[in-house]
Protein backbone atom coordinates (compact mmCIF):
# COMPACT_ATOMS: atom_id res chain seq x y z
CA UNK A 1 0.00 0.00 0.00
CA UNK A 2 1.46 3.42 -0.93
CA UNK A 3 2.07 5.69 1.37
CA UNK A 4 -0.78 8.73 1.17
CA UNK A 5 0.86 12.20 2.56
CA UNK A 6 -0.38 15.54 2.77
CA UNK A 7 0.48 18.72 3.98
CA UNK A 8 -1.64 21.57 5.00
CA UNK A 9 0.01 25.10 4.47
CA UNK A 10 0.54 28.41 4.16
CA UNK A 11 3.45 29.28 1.87
CA UNK A 12 5.16 32.23 3.25
CA UNK A 13 5.11 29.84 6.75
CA UNK A 14 8.77 29.40 8.16
CA UNK A 15 7.17 26.26 9.94
CA UNK A 16 5.47 25.24 6.65
CA UNK A 17 8.62 25.43 4.76
CA UNK A 18 10.62 23.38 7.30
CA UNK A 19 8.13 20.49 7.11
CA UNK A 20 8.63 20.87 3.46
CA UNK A 21 12.32 20.62 3.64
CA UNK A 22 12.13 17.42 5.55
CA UNK A 23 10.32 15.85 3.08
CA UNK A 24 11.97 16.81 0.42
CA UNK A 25 15.04 15.74 2.41
CA UNK A 26 13.93 12.23 1.99
CA UNK A 27 12.48 11.99 -1.13
CA UNK A 28 8.79 11.67 -0.10
CA UNK A 29 5.83 12.78 -2.33
CA UNK A 30 3.10 14.31 -0.86
CA UNK A 31 -0.20 16.41 -2.09
CA UNK A 32 0.84 20.02 -0.89
CA UNK A 33 -2.72 22.43 -0.02
CA UNK A 34 -2.48 25.71 0.35
CA UNK A 35 -4.78 27.28 2.99
CA UNK A 36 -6.26 30.51 3.24
CA UNK A 37 -5.92 31.03 6.91
CA UNK A 38 -8.48 33.72 6.90
CA UNK A 39 -11.07 31.15 5.20
CA UNK A 40 -9.42 27.61 7.38
CA UNK A 41 -10.58 24.38 5.24
CA UNK A 42 -12.72 22.08 7.28
CA UNK A 43 -9.85 19.60 6.55
CA UNK A 44 -7.77 21.68 8.60
CA UNK A 45 -10.11 22.19 11.46
CA UNK A 46 -10.40 18.95 11.54
CA UNK A 47 -6.89 17.66 11.69
CA UNK A 48 -5.54 20.08 13.93
CA UNK A 49 -8.43 21.20 16.10
CA UNK A 50 -6.67 22.27 19.28
CA UNK A 51 -4.82 24.73 17.48
CA UNK A 52 -6.39 25.13 14.16
CA UNK A 53 -3.02 25.92 12.57
CA UNK A 54 -0.78 24.84 10.03
CA UNK A 55 1.74 23.34 9.08
CA UNK A 56 -0.39 19.96 9.37
CA UNK A 57 1.47 16.61 8.10
CA UNK A 58 -1.25 13.77 7.38
CA UNK A 59 -0.11 10.49 6.64
CA UNK A 60 -2.48 7.53 6.08
CA UNK A 61 -4.73 9.55 7.40
CA UNK A 62 -3.38 10.41 10.62
CA UNK A 63 -2.62 14.39 11.17
CA UNK A 64 0.56 15.56 12.96
CA UNK A 65 0.79 18.95 14.25
CA UNK A 66 3.46 21.33 15.49
CA UNK A 67 6.11 21.69 12.88
CA UNK A 68 9.33 20.25 14.75
CA UNK A 69 7.18 17.38 15.59
CA UNK A 70 5.80 16.50 12.94
CA UNK A 71 9.92 16.90 10.95
CA UNK A 72 10.99 14.38 13.95
CA UNK A 73 8.21 12.29 12.86
CA UNK A 74 9.06 12.44 9.01
CA UNK A 75 12.44 10.99 10.42
CA UNK A 76 11.43 8.52 12.21
CA UNK A 77 9.30 7.13 9.70
CA UNK A 78 11.21 7.01 6.65
CA UNK A 79 14.42 6.44 8.94
CA UNK A 80 16.46 4.68 5.92
CA UNK A 81 17.80 7.59 4.13
CA UNK A 82 18.59 11.28 5.18
CA UNK A 83 18.83 11.42 8.85
CA UNK A 84 17.50 14.81 10.02
CA UNK A 85 18.59 14.13 13.89
CA UNK A 86 22.40 12.62 14.58
CA UNK A 87 22.80 9.19 15.72
CA UNK A 88 24.95 10.40 19.38
CA UNK A 89 22.25 11.23 22.02
CA UNK A 90 24.34 14.01 23.42
CA UNK A 91 24.55 15.48 19.96
CA UNK A 92 20.29 15.01 19.59
CA UNK A 93 19.80 16.51 23.23
CA UNK A 94 21.66 19.42 21.58
CA UNK A 95 20.23 19.61 18.15
CA UNK A 96 16.89 19.43 20.02
CA UNK A 97 18.23 22.49 22.58
CA UNK A 98 18.94 24.45 19.94
CA UNK A 99 15.99 23.87 17.90
CA UNK A 100 13.84 24.77 20.93
CA UNK A 101 15.59 27.97 21.01
CA UNK A 102 14.87 29.01 17.48
CA UNK A 103 10.92 28.25 18.20
CA UNK A 104 10.69 30.25 21.59
CA UNK A 105 13.26 33.39 20.44
CA UNK A 106 13.14 33.93 15.92
CA UNK A 107 9.44 33.80 15.31
CA UNK A 108 8.38 36.34 18.05
CA UNK A 109 11.27 39.28 17.68
CA UNK A 110 11.20 38.59 14.50
CA UNK A 111 7.93 39.54 14.47
CA UNK A 112 8.00 42.37 16.78
CA UNK A 113 10.86 43.71 14.86
CA UNK A 114 8.66 44.30 11.69
CA UNK A 115 4.89 45.45 13.12
CA UNK A 116 6.57 47.76 15.98
CA UNK A 117 7.92 51.01 15.83
CA UNK A 118 9.94 53.67 17.97
CA UNK A 119 11.61 52.27 21.06
CA UNK A 120 9.88 48.84 21.28
CA UNK A 121 11.11 48.08 17.81
CA UNK A 122 14.46 49.13 18.82
CA UNK A 123 14.24 46.88 22.09
CA UNK A 124 13.20 44.21 19.29
CA UNK A 125 16.00 45.06 16.61
CA UNK A 126 18.65 44.28 19.48
CA UNK A 127 17.44 41.27 20.86
CA UNK A 128 17.27 39.70 17.41
CA UNK A 129 20.73 40.83 16.47
CA UNK A 130 21.65 39.47 19.81
CA UNK A 131 20.16 36.04 18.95
CA UNK A 132 21.25 35.91 15.75
CA UNK A 133 25.16 36.23 17.75
CA UNK A 134 24.41 33.48 19.75
CA UNK A 135 23.51 31.33 17.42
CA UNK A 136 26.62 32.10 15.41
CA UNK A 137 28.56 31.34 18.37
CA UNK A 138 27.13 28.24 18.21
CA UNK A 139 27.28 27.39 14.63
CA UNK A 140 31.37 28.60 15.30
CA UNK A 141 33.32 27.23 12.28
CA UNK A 142 31.40 24.19 11.25
CA UNK A 143 29.74 24.29 7.80
CA UNK A 144 25.71 23.13 9.13
CA UNK A 145 24.38 23.42 13.13
CA UNK A 146 24.59 19.76 12.22
CA UNK A 147 28.36 19.39 11.83
CA UNK A 148 29.27 18.89 8.12
CA UNK A 149 25.80 17.70 7.45
CA UNK A 150 22.25 19.83 7.04
CA UNK A 151 20.58 18.71 9.89
CA UNK A 152 17.54 19.58 12.34
CA UNK A 153 18.55 23.11 13.59
CA UNK A 154 19.49 23.91 10.31
CA UNK A 155 16.49 23.54 8.99
CA UNK A 156 14.47 24.74 11.85
CA UNK A 157 16.55 27.91 11.19
CA UNK A 158 16.69 28.76 7.91
CA UNK A 159 13.12 29.40 6.71
CA UNK A 160 13.38 32.69 9.11
CA UNK A 161 16.01 33.34 6.66
CA UNK A 162 13.22 34.19 3.84
CA UNK A 163 11.85 36.87 6.09
CA UNK A 164 15.19 38.75 6.78
CA UNK A 165 14.13 40.98 4.04
CA UNK A 166 11.16 41.89 5.42
CA UNK A 167 12.54 42.34 9.02
CA UNK A 168 15.46 44.60 7.41
CA UNK A 169 13.60 46.78 5.23
CA UNK A 170 11.03 47.59 8.16
CA UNK A 171 13.81 47.57 11.04
CA UNK A 172 16.12 49.37 8.50
CA UNK A 173 19.01 47.25 9.64
CA UNK A 174 21.11 44.68 7.73
CA UNK A 175 22.15 41.31 9.45
CA UNK A 176 24.78 40.67 6.92
CA UNK A 177 26.33 44.07 7.82
CA UNK A 178 26.56 42.31 11.37
CA UNK A 179 26.83 39.21 11.00
CA UNK A 180 28.49 37.96 7.67
CA UNK A 181 28.97 34.29 9.01
CA UNK A 182 25.40 33.87 9.77
CA UNK A 183 24.54 34.88 6.13
CA UNK A 184 27.33 32.33 4.68
CA UNK A 185 25.67 29.69 6.13
CA UNK A 186 22.20 31.08 5.11
CA UNK A 187 23.59 30.99 1.73
CA UNK A 188 25.16 27.63 1.99
CA UNK A 189 21.55 26.11 2.92
CA UNK A 190 19.94 27.00 -0.19
CA UNK A 191 22.66 25.98 -2.32
CA UNK A 192 20.89 22.43 -1.03
CA UNK A 193 18.15 21.19 -3.46
CA UNK A 194 15.71 20.05 -0.76
CA UNK A 195 15.78 23.97 0.67
CA UNK A 196 15.89 25.98 -2.17
CA UNK A 197 12.80 23.88 -3.77
CA UNK A 198 10.87 24.20 -0.30
CA UNK A 199 11.16 27.91 0.30
CA UNK A 200 9.86 30.89 -1.15
CA UNK A 201 11.92 33.85 -2.69
CA UNK A 202 12.72 36.77 0.40
CA UNK A 203 11.51 39.06 -2.33
CA UNK A 204 8.10 37.60 -2.70
CA UNK A 205 7.99 36.78 1.06
CA UNK A 206 8.67 40.92 1.31
CA UNK A 207 5.72 41.60 -1.71
CA UNK A 208 3.67 39.69 0.10
CA UNK A 209 3.92 41.34 3.73
CA UNK A 210 3.89 44.78 1.57
CA UNK A 211 0.06 43.62 0.19
CA UNK A 212 -0.83 42.58 3.32
CA UNK A 213 -0.08 45.82 5.34
CA UNK A 214 -1.99 48.01 2.49
CA UNK A 215 -4.48 45.38 2.68
CA UNK A 216 -4.75 45.77 7.07
CA UNK A 217 -4.28 49.62 6.28
CA UNK A 218 -1.12 49.79 8.15
CA UNK A 219 1.73 52.57 7.78
CA UNK B 1 27.02 2.55 38.76
CA UNK B 2 30.60 4.92 38.68
CA UNK B 3 30.64 5.66 34.06
CA UNK B 4 26.65 7.15 34.83
CA UNK B 5 28.47 10.35 36.88
CA UNK B 6 24.64 12.13 36.69
CA UNK B 7 24.22 15.59 38.72
CA UNK B 8 20.78 17.27 38.62
CA UNK B 9 20.69 21.11 38.57
CA UNK B 10 17.68 21.67 40.57
CA UNK B 11 15.13 23.10 43.11
CA UNK B 12 12.07 21.06 45.08
CA UNK B 13 9.49 23.08 43.96
CA UNK B 14 9.99 22.98 40.26
CA UNK B 15 7.80 21.00 38.11
CA UNK B 16 10.44 21.21 35.34
CA UNK B 17 13.36 19.18 37.47
CA UNK B 18 10.84 16.95 38.57
CA UNK B 19 10.55 15.40 35.06
CA UNK B 20 14.11 14.78 34.93
CA UNK B 21 14.36 13.11 38.53
CA UNK B 22 11.39 10.68 37.73
CA UNK B 23 12.95 10.19 34.78
CA UNK B 24 16.26 9.56 36.47
CA UNK B 25 13.93 7.28 38.86
CA UNK B 26 12.30 5.04 35.95
CA UNK B 27 15.80 4.25 34.83
CA UNK B 28 16.93 3.25 38.30
CA UNK B 29 20.06 5.83 38.13
CA UNK B 30 21.56 7.38 41.25
CA UNK B 31 22.46 10.93 40.83
CA UNK B 32 23.31 14.02 42.62
CA UNK B 33 20.74 16.43 43.29
CA UNK B 34 22.26 20.10 43.46
CA UNK B 35 19.83 22.27 44.63
CA UNK B 36 19.67 25.95 43.68
CA UNK B 37 19.01 28.22 46.28
CA UNK B 38 15.63 30.41 45.74
CA UNK B 39 17.02 33.79 44.11
CA UNK B 40 20.15 32.94 43.10
CA UNK B 41 21.97 31.14 40.57
CA UNK B 42 25.37 29.46 41.45
CA UNK B 43 28.12 29.43 39.19
CA UNK B 44 27.64 25.83 37.93
CA UNK B 45 24.35 26.51 36.60
CA UNK B 46 25.62 29.59 34.50
CA UNK B 47 28.33 27.66 32.68
CA UNK B 48 26.31 24.89 32.17
CA UNK B 49 23.07 26.54 31.26
CA UNK B 50 24.69 30.06 30.08
CA UNK B 51 22.18 30.65 27.20
CA UNK B 52 19.06 30.24 29.51
CA UNK B 53 20.36 30.27 32.97
CA UNK B 54 17.87 28.08 34.03
CA UNK B 55 16.76 24.76 36.13
CA UNK B 56 16.54 21.72 35.74
CA UNK B 57 19.79 20.93 33.70
CA UNK B 58 21.33 17.43 33.77
CA UNK B 59 25.31 17.28 34.04
CA UNK B 60 26.34 13.75 32.89
CA UNK B 61 29.64 13.32 32.85
CA UNK B 62 30.77 16.71 31.96
CA UNK B 63 28.04 17.11 29.56
CA UNK B 64 25.23 19.45 30.65
CA UNK B 65 21.87 19.11 29.00
CA UNK B 66 18.98 21.60 29.35
CA UNK B 67 15.28 21.78 29.00
CA UNK B 68 13.64 19.48 31.05
CA UNK B 69 11.86 17.76 27.96
CA UNK B 70 14.97 17.13 26.25
CA UNK B 71 16.51 15.68 29.14
CA UNK B 72 13.96 13.04 29.66
CA UNK B 73 14.67 11.81 25.72
CA UNK B 74 18.28 12.15 26.38
CA UNK B 75 17.89 9.85 29.30
CA UNK B 76 15.42 7.53 27.69
CA UNK B 77 17.82 7.41 24.65
CA UNK B 78 20.66 6.71 26.75
CA UNK B 79 19.59 3.86 28.82
CA UNK B 80 17.61 2.33 26.23
CA UNK B 81 17.52 -1.24 27.45
CA UNK B 82 15.34 -0.24 30.98
CA UNK B 83 11.81 0.47 30.74
CA UNK B 84 11.14 2.82 27.86
CA UNK B 85 9.57 6.32 28.38
CA UNK B 86 8.44 7.36 25.12
CA UNK B 87 6.64 5.34 23.09
CA UNK B 88 7.84 3.14 20.19
CA UNK B 89 5.43 4.35 17.34
CA UNK B 90 6.27 7.05 15.66
CA UNK B 91 2.41 8.57 15.46
CA UNK B 92 2.49 7.78 19.26
CA UNK B 93 5.55 9.62 19.73
CA UNK B 94 4.19 12.45 17.71
CA UNK B 95 0.95 12.52 19.81
CA UNK B 96 2.84 12.50 23.42
CA UNK B 97 4.73 14.69 22.08
CA UNK B 98 2.46 17.09 20.80
CA UNK B 99 0.21 17.25 24.16
CA UNK B 100 3.55 18.14 26.37
CA UNK B 101 4.49 21.05 24.08
CA UNK B 102 0.40 22.26 24.23
CA UNK B 103 0.61 21.88 28.50
CA UNK B 104 4.13 23.67 28.51
CA UNK B 105 2.73 26.60 25.55
CA UNK B 106 -1.17 26.73 26.67
CA UNK B 107 -2.00 25.44 29.57
CA UNK B 108 0.71 25.55 32.13
CA UNK B 109 1.06 29.78 31.15
CA UNK B 110 -2.89 29.56 31.71
CA UNK B 111 -2.75 28.16 34.98
CA UNK B 112 0.06 30.85 36.00
CA UNK B 113 -2.39 33.35 34.91
CA UNK B 114 -4.82 32.68 37.61
CA UNK B 115 -2.04 33.49 40.25
CA UNK B 116 -1.01 36.37 38.57
CA UNK B 117 -4.43 37.60 37.93
CA UNK B 118 -5.13 41.27 38.93
CA UNK B 119 -8.61 41.61 38.75
CA UNK B 120 -11.71 38.80 39.13
CA UNK B 121 -12.44 38.94 35.51
CA UNK B 122 -8.84 38.14 34.69
CA UNK B 123 -8.56 35.53 37.62
CA UNK B 124 -11.95 34.13 36.37
CA UNK B 125 -11.25 33.52 32.36
CA UNK B 126 -7.86 32.29 33.38
CA UNK B 127 -9.54 29.60 35.46
CA UNK B 128 -12.25 28.45 32.60
CA UNK B 129 -8.91 28.19 30.78
CA UNK B 130 -7.74 25.60 33.08
CA UNK B 131 -10.67 23.99 32.78
CA UNK B 132 -11.09 23.67 28.84
CA UNK B 133 -7.61 22.75 28.91
CA UNK B 134 -7.97 20.15 31.06
CA UNK B 135 -11.23 18.37 29.32
CA UNK B 136 -8.63 18.32 26.00
CA UNK B 137 -6.07 16.14 28.54
CA UNK B 138 -8.92 14.38 29.75
CA UNK B 139 -9.80 13.49 26.31
CA UNK B 140 -6.36 12.79 25.21
CA UNK B 141 -5.90 10.63 28.05
CA UNK B 142 -9.11 8.20 27.30
CA UNK B 143 -7.54 8.44 23.55
CA UNK B 144 -4.08 7.41 24.18
CA UNK B 145 -4.46 5.08 27.36
CA UNK B 146 -6.62 2.78 25.77
CA UNK B 147 -8.26 1.57 28.97
CA UNK B 148 -5.00 1.29 31.14
CA UNK B 149 -3.94 3.40 34.18
CA UNK B 150 -1.40 5.97 32.25
CA UNK B 151 -1.13 7.84 28.79
CA UNK B 152 1.78 5.54 28.22
CA UNK B 153 -0.25 2.28 29.17
CA UNK B 154 0.38 0.09 31.87
CA UNK B 155 3.50 1.75 33.23
CA UNK B 156 4.03 5.52 33.50
CA UNK B 157 6.12 7.31 30.50
CA UNK B 158 6.92 10.48 28.69
CA UNK B 159 3.61 12.13 28.96
CA UNK B 160 2.20 11.23 31.96
CA UNK B 161 5.72 12.81 33.75
CA UNK B 162 5.10 16.14 31.17
CA UNK B 163 1.93 16.70 32.80
CA UNK B 164 1.91 14.97 36.42
CA UNK B 165 4.74 17.37 37.12
CA UNK B 166 2.40 19.73 37.51
CA UNK B 167 -0.04 18.19 39.81
CA UNK B 168 0.94 19.76 43.12
CA UNK B 169 0.93 23.21 41.67
CA UNK B 170 -2.73 22.51 40.21
CA UNK B 171 -3.72 21.09 44.25
CA UNK B 172 -2.26 24.27 45.10
CA UNK B 173 -4.27 26.41 42.81
CA UNK B 174 -7.30 24.55 43.91
CA UNK B 175 -6.85 25.18 47.43
CA UNK B 176 -5.73 28.86 47.19
CA UNK B 177 -8.96 29.61 45.14
CA UNK B 178 -11.26 26.62 46.14
CA UNK B 179 -12.29 25.08 43.05
CA UNK B 180 -11.95 21.69 42.17
CA UNK B 181 -10.24 20.83 38.68
CA UNK B 182 -9.78 17.14 38.75
CA UNK B 183 -13.15 15.25 39.73
CA UNK B 184 -15.17 11.98 39.24
CA UNK B 185 -17.53 14.07 36.95
CA UNK B 186 -15.89 16.45 34.76
CA UNK B 187 -12.33 14.38 34.56
CA UNK B 188 -12.71 10.79 35.51
CA UNK B 189 -10.07 9.26 34.12
CA UNK B 190 -7.69 12.27 34.89
CA UNK B 191 -8.75 12.28 38.46
CA UNK B 192 -7.77 8.44 38.86
CA UNK B 193 -4.88 8.68 36.76
CA UNK B 194 -3.60 11.30 39.32
CA UNK B 195 -3.66 9.13 42.34
CA UNK B 196 -1.89 6.70 40.25
CA UNK B 197 0.82 8.84 39.06
CA UNK B 198 1.26 10.48 42.72
CA UNK B 199 1.67 7.28 44.22
CA UNK B 200 3.88 5.47 41.45
CA UNK B 201 7.58 4.62 43.07
CA UNK B 202 9.22 6.67 40.46
CA UNK B 203 7.16 10.06 41.70
CA UNK B 204 6.22 9.66 45.12
CA UNK B 205 9.62 10.75 46.38
CA UNK B 206 10.46 13.94 44.48
CA UNK B 207 6.14 15.16 44.43
CA UNK B 208 6.26 18.00 46.97
CA UNK B 209 3.90 17.91 49.56
CA UNK B 210 1.24 20.12 48.94
CA UNK B 211 1.52 22.35 52.01
CA UNK B 212 5.12 23.18 51.71
CA UNK B 213 4.21 24.18 48.19
CA UNK B 214 1.36 26.51 49.18
CA UNK B 215 3.97 28.34 51.36
CA UNK B 216 5.93 29.17 48.24
CA UNK B 217 2.82 29.64 45.83
CA UNK B 218 2.11 32.73 48.67
CA UNK B 219 5.81 34.29 48.36
CA UNK B 220 5.37 33.98 43.97
CA UNK B 221 1.69 35.29 43.88
CA UNK B 222 2.95 38.21 46.19
CA UNK B 223 6.00 38.28 43.40
CA UNK B 224 3.57 38.03 40.52
CA UNK B 225 1.35 40.48 41.86
CA UNK B 226 4.13 43.02 42.68
CA UNK B 227 5.51 42.95 39.45
CA UNK B 228 1.82 44.31 37.71
CA UNK B 229 2.40 41.69 34.72
CA UNK B 230 1.12 38.25 34.12
CA UNK B 231 4.63 36.28 33.97
CA UNK B 232 5.87 34.76 30.80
Amino acid sequence: MADQVVLLDFWPSPFGMRVRIALAEKGVQYEYKEEDLRNKSPLLLQSNPVHKKIPVLIHNGKAVSESLIAVQYIDEVWKDKAPLLPSDPHLRAQARFWADYVDTKMYEIGRKVWTTKGEEQDVAKKEFLECISVLEGELGDKPYFGGKTFGFVDMALIPFYTWFSVYEKFGNFSVEAEHPKFIAWAKRCLEKESVSKSIPDRQKVYDFVLEMRKKLGVE
Amino acid sequence: MAENDLKVLGAWPSPYVMRARIALNIKSLDYEFLEETFGSKSQLLLQSNPVHKKIPVLIHGDKPICESLVIVEYIDEVWASSPSILPSHPYDRATARFWASYIDEKWFPAMKGIAAAQAEEARKAAIEQVAEGLALLEDAFQKTSKGKDFFSGDKIGYLDIAFGCFLGWLRVTEKMNGIKFLDETKTPGLAKWAQKFCADAAVKDVMPETEKLAEVAKIITAKLRGAGAPPK
